[in-house]
């Protein structure tokens, strides 16, 4: 099983054994790979039917519903570690969902694109309009994406949060990038965070 | 009209009294099953079908009254999401039923029908007799429970009140308790069959034809929650039966009234009135959280099993809010569950219709 690289990252830093909430979790790719690596009792929650479908067909453990929405249902600390994985930017209200995150897991992985990657900003200056790249594919208009964040922006909320960053992972073009200039250099992001 | 109807086919007697809800004890319970694919040598194979309100043993067998297909022959069968080449697949009549399991038209201890005399039985009640019946079989632990509507409900309150005798729990078009309008509608029913003369306080067994007209106005009632308007809408419209104007009088002028009428007329044959009522009745009791001090996660705090609900988007008599209403309890007590609304156009019947998607999440589920 190959995962994108952001998945990679976050599976590869999942304890051993531990109970793992997957938020906007897909046809559970990842819950897949932690399953079968690092044996963790995962779950996960998706809004999309068909996605759900898959996911149940492969013996998961997931709950249609929206995360803006329903992870409040969830009791707190009910899990080690829950994963938001290029979900934060299609919230409602990223803020809030970071609060629910860090309640209900006691650690939090997210990983988002960052809209200050370089080639975005390019795109805008040189065009004047919203960029369209490979991994931001879809127009303005028609984007889930409604909350473009950058990695410094992500790096406010979490610091007007009292949010603990464990450690981060930048990547472009699908490989690891160091962290200098990472709000230059970085087309996705990942973070791992705790309240502590 | 039916009521107690011959089989031949498998049942067996409890040898101790079913002790009920109500206090009471029913003895000499006879439970009839069908049972489908082999038992495999360490009896790890088994999946109980529940069946609802008005389906039976027969989940895919052919009916001996109606002739007509198992009532989930879709689902269950060789090469089916439900795979009788895999698994052993059981599903017995209710008690309180009338396809042979002891039910109102069964003959009471002085020989003659209980009629309503038969003691008020519940949903738990409906399972206490299924898990005898496991045990007679020997079966331990099932590798699932499965069923839609009230075989949901029954699915729910195995996984409550049999923790450890099932794997895998999936519960389709489901509550955990009746509402008030589903209560009302059930109401509506029985009070059609008790208005009617014929049911003579449902002391009409070998006394002509019993109620046939008040249990037919009680389904066509029921019929109707059970599918969705927009269906309705596509199915009949306001057009007329075999006719090219209104009458102007109160014939079947509308194909949707013909369709009820005959639905109606249809059950009768098939289906004791006085089992109705203590089915309908069943349901009505049902409050899964009432069981377990007022708290639903308490319900399932117990329970191993893993657990999938799935709903239908336009189901109006389970609506998906209710599912999501047991998934919330579940996750209250960390139980492994999944959760779907599946978009299909059949209302709540849609758990018995051609929804692929439904297929493939009792498939993957099972598996």
């Amino acid at each position: 099983m190959s995962l994108r690289p952001d998945l990679a990252k976050i599976a590869e830093n999942v304890p051993e054994g531990v109970r793992v909430l997957d938020v906007g979790c897909g046809d559970g790719e990842l819950m897949a790979v932690l399953r079968e690596t690092r044996h963790v009792d995962a779950r996960g929650l998706e809004i999309d039917p068909e996605l759900v479908e898959r996911a149940v067909a492969r013996g998961l453990s997931v709950i249609q519903g929206d995360a803006d929405r329903d992870l409040t249902e969830y009791p707190d600390g009910a899990f080690d570690v829950a994963i938001l994985s290029q979900t934060l930017q299609t919230a409602a209200r990223p803020d809030l969902m970071l609060d629910q995150l860090l309640r209900v897991g006691r650690q939090a992985f997210v990983s988002f694109p960052n809209f200050a990657y370089w080639r975005m900003r390019a795109a805008l200056l040189a065009k004047g309009r919203m960029p369209v790249t490979r991994h931001l594919p879809v127009s303005w208009y028609e984007t889930q994406n409604i909350h473009h964040v950058t990695v410094e922006d992500f790096r406010d909320l979490l610091c007007a949060k009292n949010v603990t960053v464990e450690d981060c992972w930048f990547f472009s073009g699908g490989r690891e990038i160091g962290r200098s200039g990472a709000n230059w250099r970085a087309e996705h992001a990942v973070f791992r965070l705790s309240r502590r | 009209m039916a009521s107690a109807v011959a089989l031949d086919a498998k049942s067996i007697v409890l040898d101790a009294p079913l002790p009920l809800d109500s206090g009471q004890e029913l003895p000499g319970v006879r439970l009839a099953y069908e049972s489908y694919g082999e038992l495999n040598a360490d009896k790890s194979n088994a999946i109980l079908v529940f069946h609802a309100l008005t389906g039976d043993q027969y989940v895919a067998s052919s009916h001996p009254i109606t002739g007509k297909p198992g009532w989930w022959d879709r689902m269950v069968g060789p090469g089916k999401p439900i795979d009788t080449a895999r698994y052993h697949v059981i599903c017995a009549n209710v008690v309180g039923g009338c396809m042979g399991s002891t039910g109102p038209a069964s003959a009471g201890p002085d020989g003659a029908p209980y009629a309503m005399r038969f003691p008020v039985i519940t949903i738990r009640d409906m399972v206490r007799a299924q898990v005898a019946l496991l045990d007679a079989l020997g079966i331990g632990r099932l590798h699932a429970v499965v069923g839609g509507s009230m075989g949901g409900m029954q699915a729910l309150s195995f996984a409550a009140n049999f923790p450890g005798r099932a794997d895998r729990v999936l519960a389709i078009a489901t509550t955990a308790r009746h509402s008030a309008q589903n209560i009302a509608f059930h109401e509506v029913g029985r009070q059609a069959v008790m208005a009617d003369p014929e049911w003579q306080g449902g002391d009409y067994y070998g006394k002509g034809k019993g109620p046939e007209k008040g249990l037919s106005v009680a389904r066509m009632a029921a019929h109707i929650t059970y599918l969705s308007e927009e269906g309705l809408t596509e199915k009949f419209g306001r057009r007329l039966q075999d006719r090219e104007a209104k009458s102007f009088g109160f014939d079947a002028d509308f194909q949707v009234e013909s369709y009820l009428r005959y639905q109606g007329i249809a059950f009768t044959d098939r289906f004791d009135a006085n089992a109705y009522l203590y089915i309908t009745r069943a349901m009505d009791y049902l409050d899964l959280a009432e069981e377990h001090g007022g708290r639903l996660a308490d319900a399932f705090a117990r329970s191993d099993a893993r657990f999938c609900l799935v709903s239908f988007d336009t189901d109006w008599l389970y609506p998906t809010a209710e599912s999501r209403h047991v998934v919330h309890a579940l996750n209250a007590v960390a139980a492994p569950v999944s959760f779907v609304e599946l978009s299909a156009p059949y209302g709540h019947d849609s758990f018995l219709l051609n929804v692929p998607a439904l297929d493939r999440v009792v498939k993957g589920f099972i598996e």
